[in-house]
């Protein structure tokens, strides 16, 4: 894990590290397999092709799970994830290059909380936004 | 409203129910299993000492894990999302509060009730969205997450 991030050292504007993430099919068996999301579009290509889909897709939970660790390896183990939740607008195949990335949009402080607002979102290989997002993370103060 | 409307009286009448809570004991290998699955090293999911160090008492569960664990010991009752008269679906997007902790050893009781249903004009035809609100309580009674699903069938 990175070193701990405090919300002095915060500034709107800023990127949060990346992560990357190259699907394969055999990691969307077993991310079916952990969460019990047996839907065949997942894992059966000629299923997903008769439900007028490219192919097998990347499940929408699993790319809202990798949005949850960009947040949470970002917080540190002294920092919170308030919330955070996705769109899913377009679809994601395995094989592709995927990254999940966040920009600061906001920091205040609110019941005692040094809170952060992001924009989260993972995108393709050719850089489109399938999944935009938000979170709100409550980071310590150095104060 | 159009004569047409694929959304009936029954279907409405849905929305706002709240569903019997179903149960989930949360246990540490299926916490380790769900990480490595997404490919997530923290050792807070892994490592039960290292989690034990950091002030928790057992393995932490990752944010979301209870929203997507599909493995209850007890289900209360049917889904609240109702039945579409559409085959396919998509996952419309999904936003989580949380507000205590989900470790092993927990017990998390969910109720969940239809908030939202919409119809809409799509590229491939008529859609129905559903929005699901589910409210994931503790064995202490407190509210550990909340979490609002969107669904689409069409």
């Amino acid at each position: 894990m990175s070193e701990q991030v405090f919300w002095e050292d915060v500034e709107v504007g800023m990127e949060i590290p990346a992560l990357v993430k190259k699907p394969t099919s055999q990691q969307l068996v077993r991310w079916a397999g952990a969460s019990g999301d047996f839907y065949q579009i997942h894992y059966d290509k000629d299923f997903a092709l008769g439900n007028n889909l490219p192919g097998i897709i990347v499940h929408g939970a699993l790319k809202s799970a990798w949005l949850g660790q960009l947040v949470g390896d970002w917080v540190g183990l002294k920092g919170r994830v308030k919330s955070f939740g996705c769109s899913y607008r377009g679809m994601d195949v395995p094989g592709d290059t995927l990254t999940l990335k966040g920009t600061v949009t906001g920091k205040r402080a609110e019941g005692g909380d040094h809170l952060v607002d992001l924009d989260i979102w993972m995108e393709n290989g050719k850089g489109d936004k399938t999944t935009p997002g938000q979170a709100v993370v409550v980071l310590p103060s150095r104060g | 409203m159009s004569q047409d409307s694929i959304i009936t009286e029954e279907m409405k009448s849905q929305v706002g129910v709240e569903s019997e809570p179903t149960i989930y004991e949360i246990e540490k290998e299926p916490i380790r299993r769900w990480a490595e699955a997404i490919g997530d090293p923290n050792p807070l999911y892994h490592d039960e000492e290292y989690a034990k160090q950091q002030g928790y008492r057992s393995l932490v569960a990752p944010p979301g894990f209870i929203a997507q664990y599909a493995f209850p010991v007890k289900v209360g009752g049917p889904s609240p999302r109702i039945q579409s008269p559409f085959t396919r679906n998509l996952n419309g997007g999904n936003d989580y509060e949380f507000f205590k902790p989900i470790q092993a050893g927990d017990t998390i009781s969910v109720t969940g009730k239809l908030v939202d249903l919409r119809e809409r004009a799509g590229r491939m035809g008529a859609m129905l969205i559903q929005v699901v609100e589910m409210t994931y309580k503790n064995q202490d009674g407190e509210v550990a997450v909340k979490a609002r699903f969107t669904g689409i069938s069409y």
